[in-house]
């Protein structure tokens, strides 16, 4: 479904992404973690085709996502459904606004037909009723519910969530990740979850791989994952503070 | 005798301000060649595409009719002042008639323009680069493409219409209050007679001097979206770089309204 190839992205002198390889099966839920600012968002802006990739290419369906024009880029992306970190809800639209605005844009529905999609999807992510409220009167799990549902409002084949539970207590951290498998039951679609959430991970995620240093140092299920014998990935997982990772930081500082 | 400590401190400290000036005129080459990369994409997008008129008609409220208030303040007291100063000096020559023909000139070749475009580009300039910083700094630019709408079609478009158009529309009413505030000391100071103010104030304008006044609102206009969006669109790092891409908004705005007023004044003293 997605195959990224030989990703290399430089930000002036930090060279951010150093040959990522990765390959999303339809229908699955990828899950790349990763320390915070090793790349994870910058790797899924490639997807998204936000960002274009020095060196490297990204495969949708077959398509190489940076040889097309930009009206069939934005074709690529109407498939795409994209969950934002800080769930980047307009300010100046209601919910509603929010929500329906790529059938308002695109699809160009009767005000109706819209109401009852917005409606549909707000009550698919656990929300109903707040389709007049601005942004700034809801709280961050509700901004992620939102977020979400305008991501699928459009039926997409793909949902990329940025750190979908970070800033969230646990509680509404978990029902974010059981809307994420809610998802991938009810609506069959190929997923990629960026995040650093361990409980996250394992819970949403049918395979794992871990960015680090701007490649992939390891892929697999969440049981392999768990019992790995990798010491970078296995100190990762297990937040311990005494480990490879922590070492080459300190080396690198020293 | 300088040693050779003090020679290579000579040298280093040559280098670091060469440096310096090098870093600067990158940075200033990147800022023009962004702001024409953004006035083409404007253009294009403008001319094959199908204007947003809720959002241009929005913008072009939050624009025209929010600035009246400000531009009316600024255009009385320089009418007014305008007319003081050059009677002050005119007395001298016991031609203080001529007044209202020295208000009606330079009110609409040059400070009905340029006064409008710099209170506007401080009031409108900033607000548009705080507002799509924020909005850049919240993922939300990024948001608007991965749902397919083009950011510079939905926001620049409206604001660079709105803009220009209503600082021409700005500039024709600041024209008419500059004369306003100068008939008032004239008519109600001087003791010039209120026909004879108008009449004056009238002939002596020339269908040119209307136009180059009304043509730099035009420009002025485009420089201040197409500024605002520019700093706005590249702001980065939280509510610091926006508070940074607002003030180089506002100090480009006004630094290239100088400019291109010097530019414009020039063009039109020849033909």
């Amino acid at each position: 479904m997605i195959q990224i190839k030989g990703l290399h992205k430089w930000f002036r002198n930090h060279h951010v992404l150093q040959g990522v390889d990765l390959e999303i099966k339809e229908g699955e839920t990828l899950v790349i973690i990763g320390r915070s600012g090793c790349g994870k968002s910058v790797l899924l802006k490639h997807i998204i085709g936000l960002l274009i990739p020095d060196e490297g290419k990204v495969f949708i369906e077959g398509v190489d996502l940076f040889s097309v024009s930009p009206d069939e880029l934005d074709r690529f992306r109407l498939k795409l459904g994209v969950l934002f970190q800080g769930a980047a809800l307009f300010d100046s639209l209601t919910v509603k606004g929010n929500v329906g605005f790529s059938l308002y844009e695109h699809a160009k529905l009767p005000e109706p037909a819209v109401a009852a999609k917005v409606k549909e999807k707000l009550a698919l992510v656990g929300l109903s009723n707040i389709e007049t409220l601005m942004p700034s009167e809801l709280s961050g799990g509700m901004k992620k519910r939102v977020g979400l549902a305008r991501a699928i409002c459009n039926d997409p084949k793909i949902i990329l969530y940025d750190e979908p539970t970070t800033g969230l207590d646990p509680i509404n951290a978990d029902a974010i990740n059981e809307l994420i498998l809610a998802m991938q039951k009810k609506l069959k679609v190929t997923s990629i979850v960026v995040t650093h959430d361990m409980t996250s991970a394992y819970k949403v995620g049918n395979r794992i791989a871990m960015l680090y240093n701007g490649s992939i140092i390891g892929i697999g299920t969440p049981d392999e994952i768990k019992q790995t014998a990798h010491p970078i990935i296995r100190q990762f997982v297990t937040g311990s503070a005494v480990g490879p990772i922590t070492a080459a930081a300190q080396e690198y500082t020293a | 005798m300088p040693t050779e400590i003090d020679k290579i401190k000579r040298i280093v400290s040559l280098r670091v301000w060469l440096a310096k000036v090098g870093d600067q005129s990158i940075k200033l080459a990147s800022v023009a060649g962004g702001l024409s990369y953004l006035l083409r994409d404007t253009w294009q997008i403008m001319t094959s595409t199908r204007l947003r008129w809720p959002a241009t008609l929005e913008q072009m409220y939050k624009i025209g009719v929010m600035s009246l208030p400000l531009v009316f303040l600024t255009s009385l007291f320089t009418g007014i002042v305008l007319a003081l100063q050059s009677a002050y000096q005119l007395r001298l020559f016991a031609a203080e008639q001529f007044t209202s023909d020295l208000i009606s000139l330079s009110m609409t070749r040059e400070l009905g323009p340029v006064l409008t475009a710099m209170v506007v580009a401080g009031r409108v300039g900033a607000s548009i680069a705080a507002e799509l910083g924020t909005m850049k700094v919240t993922e939300q630019i990024d948001a608007l493409t991965a749902l397919a709408a083009n950011p510079i079609r939905y926001l620049v478009v409206p604001r660079f219409v709105a803009a220009v158009l209503m600082l021409f529309v700005l500039t024709i009413y600041a024209d008419c209050i500059g004369m306003l505030g100068g008939y008032m000391i004239a008519v109600f100071k001087l003791g010039i007679s209120s026909p004879q103010y108008i009449k004056r104030s009238f002939d002596v304008l020339l269908i040119k001097d209307v136009m180059s006044g009304l043509i730099k609102g035009f420009f002025f206009g485009g420089i201040i979206s197409l500024v605002g969006c520019y700093f706005g669109f590249n702001a980065e790092g939280g509510a610091e770089g926006v508070g940074r891409a607002t003030t180089m908004a506002v100090v480009t705005a006004l630094v290239l309204i100088i400019f291109s007023d010097a530019l414009f004044t020039a063009v039109f003293y020849f033909i």
